[in-house]
């Protein structure tokens, strides 16, 4: 180990001088102070500090940062706005940190074609904001579309709550322009609908990081919907408003967005935002319609009597966009507000088939109750990605190491229930420890030679998805002998 | 030149993995209605697998909206029992009665028109199963609508033409189908207010589940075809409103029922296209159709813009040097479907630095034909 450590502190120096050559100092942080903030993502929990931060300024920018690396053999991650919840984002000891919020031009809106180019940088909502003139919009939305970046949610294959009708960030790009962990820059995809050969573009969404650095990314914009039509409704108990999903699914519906809240997230969103949510329910169903006026007219008549017989205690519906507002208002500020309840928590991400719902939460309750740890659950009912939030109190000693066993019996849970370890957040370093239990040795040695071949010296994004067991120094090592032949 | 080697044919995916560990060369059929894409080198004599017996669907949920089924699956199955279950794909699989099947579907990567509404094959495939080139079976994706769990092996295998793996299974995600149809056909005399008038419907809130661009008939004019599904009750209403978003003196006609079906089933199946010709794929976009029509000025080769403008599908009579030539210039690059070609591609090739690692992890002795000729 020790060898190891001096081996890469020797060429971080060296990397760093590199870089300051060409870098103003105040774009390159090596001081505690100025590191601290990178020093961990939205997954609080871990942190590492990174060798020094450089916040670069363009895409040549981040290619030269990229080339330097790979010469000097450092690792290096990516960074837009760190609202990663999976640690996607956590820095490497010995490694930099290359941040991206500044690429943050929109470089071309083609409102005929429906095509936005924008840079990694660029906040998620601000693709919709810019396209808005021209009735278009951006349809991924993650509660946190307010801040994070489109390059990371390239990166993690984000999702949001219209997934079911939708699809995630992969069904909305349609070219990468990407540099390599080597510094080799590539064209994946382009400006149309559809392509030929394998589709590299999807394949580079969700890796995670491990395949380079996205520095120009082409999406695909949707006409904004002519209405909206949203419905709230109350239930006395959470599998009441699962049965309720399992209805809506069953009448040949396909809303837009499902998402369930149980009595915690209630309590802490109307704390928190003042939703405007009913206070007494165990469990609150938001379904919303959109489409053609005439087309939603006539589904919601039909939705409306399809939740008044699913045993509802209360429905509401938004009489406007003021009050349709309101209620996404409590959704999408669920996860933050519950910072109110709870020093810490630890927010999951698994999936389970829809049908399964009802069996998920039952036992996620149990375990709650015997752990004697509260757990709030805010999540995408429609493509069953449950979102139980581990309540806990960091300064307990011990607390956290409770939290995360829940939260890998919920993991374990998902998957034996014939779901995923992670709907939308990604692996990360939260869950990598998860991946033998969803994958046999033969998938992820698959994955891990993919991500050998593109990046023989593991550099980018260094320890992220795979279990800790495939270390990447050695792994990295045989793999350069290997590409060294076998590339020529 | 040898003889072609008989297929073996597969019913477990166990002799999909012994094939291609015995064999230095393998290439795979399932229905054999897009022979163009599996094309291997002729120097290089590859052992055919034949997969269509490796057939049966594993699981279908209609509550989850999900199916997995074997790779050899002839397509025309599944629809009929999505369609009992009031289901279909959305992504409109092609050459569905000519006998096409799953893995074929996915591995051609092939859309058709009414892929427009919901997203293409890559958008609706949740998981696969392959055989790799070291005859190892893997998983990749799951089998529910949502997942991010490690490399999308999913979307890589979709388009990779036999080249990356034998796909041996997929899952895929499915919709609740449109009760009703209708089509609108608006006649123009020249493809450029026919271009304009796709612009003008596709920044309009109007859910189009198709909008093809297609010959007007006797070499004169363009037609632009409209599909929209949902509730029978409002489908009129919907299509007066489409009548008045177009340019009012346009000649319109509408058609429903069986008739409407019909257009649409011969879009997907490619009657249009006349026999000994090469049926060719190319994607592009609106804004370069009017480059490519000033090119393809002097051919009566058959050919219609699907996807509002996002592919052609060209049936061309002649070799293909003369394309070619067009395509390079324009920057575009295609898939040869079917036809005379001895190669599956067409045109400026796509960069390749990544496909090749991604090629080398996956079929790292090269037992599948590779992406580019030598």
């Amino acid at each position: 180990m020790d060898h190891h450590f001096r081996r890469q502190d020797m060429s971080l120096d060296r990397l760093i001088s590199a870089l300051s050559a060409q870098i103003p100092p105040e774009r390159l942080l090596q001081q505690r102070s100025q590191i601290a903030p990178y020093e961990s993502d939205a997954l609080t929990s871990l942190r590492e500090r990174p060798g020094a931060v450089f916040l670069a300024a363009s895409q040549e920018e981040v290619i030269d940062a990229v080339r330097l690396c790979h010469a000097h053999r450092v690792p290096f991650v990516a960074r837009g706005s760190g609202t990663s919840l999976s640690g996607g984002s956590l820095p490497i000891e010995n490694g930099i940190v290359i941040a991206l919020n500044r690429l943050n031009r929109i470089i071309m809106l083609d409102p005929q074609q429906r095509l936005a180019v924008v840079e990694p940088g660029v906040i998620n909502l601000d693709v919709s904001r810019a396209a808005a003139p021209h009735g278009l919009y951006y349809a991924p939305d993650p509660s946190s579309q307010l801040i994070c970046t489109i390059g990371g949610n390239v990166a993690f294959n984000s999702g949001g709550a219209h997934c079911l009708k939708y699809g995630m960030t992969a069904n909305h790009v349609l070219g990468i322009k990407a540099v390599l962990p080597d510094g080799e820059v590539v064209q994946l995809g382009g400006f149309s609908l559809e392509s030929s050969g394998p589709d590299l573009t999807g394949f580079f969404v969700g890796s995670e990081g491990l395949f380079g650095i996205a520095l120009e990314i082409t999406l695909r914009l949707l006409s904004k919907p002519e209405a909206y039509r949203t419905i709230l409704a109350s239930y006395d108990s959470l599998a009441a408003a699962g049965q309720a999903v399992s209805d809506v699914v069953a009448a040949g519906l396909l809303p837009g967005a499902m998402e369930i809240m149980d009595r915690l997230a209630i309590e802490a969103a109307e704390a928190s935002v003042n939703a405007g949510y009913p206070r007494d329910a165990a469990a609150l169903l938001i379904v919303e319609l959109e489409g053609e006026a005439v087309e939603v007219d006539a589904e919601f008549a039909h939705l409306r009597r399809v939740i008044e017989g699913s045993g509802a205690s209360e429905i509401r519906v938004a009489a406007d966009e003021a009050e349709r507002a309101r209620i996404w208002k409590g959704r999408k500020g669920a996860f933050s507000a519950v910072g109110r309840l709870s020093p810490n928590y630890i927010v999951q991400d698994g999936v389970v088939p829809r049908s399964k719902l009802g069996e998920a939460l039952q036992r996620i309750e149990a375990l709650s109750a015997a752990y004697g740890t509260r757990v709030a659950n805010v999540f995408h009912a429609g493509d069953g990605n449950l979102h139980p939030l581990i309540l806990y109190d960091g300064r307990v000693p011990g607390a956290l190491e409770r939290a995360e066993e829940l939260a890998g019996e919920i993991i374990h849970m998902c998957i034996e229930l014939g779901g995923s370890i992670t709907g939308e957040h990604g692996v990360g370093m939260e869950k990598r420890h998860h991946m033998p239990a969803m994958f046999l040795p033969g998938d992820l040695a698959l994955m891990s030679a993919v991500r050998r071949a593109v990046d023989p010296l593991e550099l980018a994004n260094r320890g992220k998805m795979f279990p800790a067991a495939q270390a990447p120094v050695t792994a990295g090592g045989q793999a350069h002998a290997q590409s060294v032949t076998g590339h020529g | 030149m040898a003889d072609r080697l008989a297929p073996i044919a597969v019913e477990h995916a166990a002799q999909v993995q012994e094939a291609v560990r015995a064999f230095d060369r393998v290439t795979v059929r399932g229905g054999g209605t897009k022979p163009a894409m599996a094309l291997a080198p002729l120097h290089s004599p590859a052992q055919p697998l034949d997969l269509h017996g490796l057939r049966g669907i594993i699981e279908y949920e209609p509550q989850e909206y999900t199916f997995t089924a074997r790779a050899g699956t002839p397509l025309a199955e599944v629809n009929d029992l999505l369609a009992a279950n009031g289901q279909y794909l959305p992504f409109d699989p092609v050459l569905v009665e000519a006998g096409a099947t799953l893995g074929g579907t996915v591995a051609s990567g092939l859309s058709g028109s009414g892929r427009l509404r919901y997203g293409g094959v890559r958008d609706f495939i949740l998981g696969v199963r392959f055989v790799d080139g070291s005859g190892a079976i893997v998983q990749g994706g799951g089998k529910v609508v949502k997942n991010a769990a490690g490399f999308d092996f999913p979307k890589l295998l979709t388009g990779s033409m036999g080249r990356l793996g034998v796909i041996v299974e997929v899952s895929f995600k499915v919709f609740p189908a449109p009760p009703a149809y209708r089509s609108l056909f608006v006649r123009y005399p020249n493809i450029q207010p026919a271009l304009e008038a796709v612009y003008a419907l596709t920044t309009q809130p109007v859910d189009l589940v198709a909008l093809d661009l297609l010959p007007g008939g006797a070499g004169e004019g363009w037609t632009l075809a409209l599909r929209i599904g949902g509730a029978e009750a409002l489908l009129a209403s919907r299509l007066d409103r489409l009548q008045r978003l177009l340019t009012a003196g346009d000649a319109m006609s509408s058609l429903a029922g069986d008739d409407e079906a019909r257009f649409w089933r011969d879009a997907a199946e490619f009657t249009w296209t006349p026999a000994g010709s090469t049926l060719i794929k190319v994607p592009l976009t609106p804004a370069q159709i009017a480059a490519l029509e000033s090119r393809l000025a002097a051919t009566t080769a058959p050919r219609r813009y699907a996807v509002a403008g996002n592919v052609l599908w060209i049936a061309w009579p002649h070799t293909l040097t003369t394309l070619e030539a067009v395509l390079i210039e324009l920057g575009l690059a295609g898939v040869v479907v079917r036809g005379q070609a001895t190669v599956p591609w067409i045109g400026h090739a796509p960069a390749s630095a990544f496909t090749r690692r991604i090629k080398a992890a996956l079929d790292p002795h090269d037992k599948f034909p590779p992406f580019f000729p030598d």
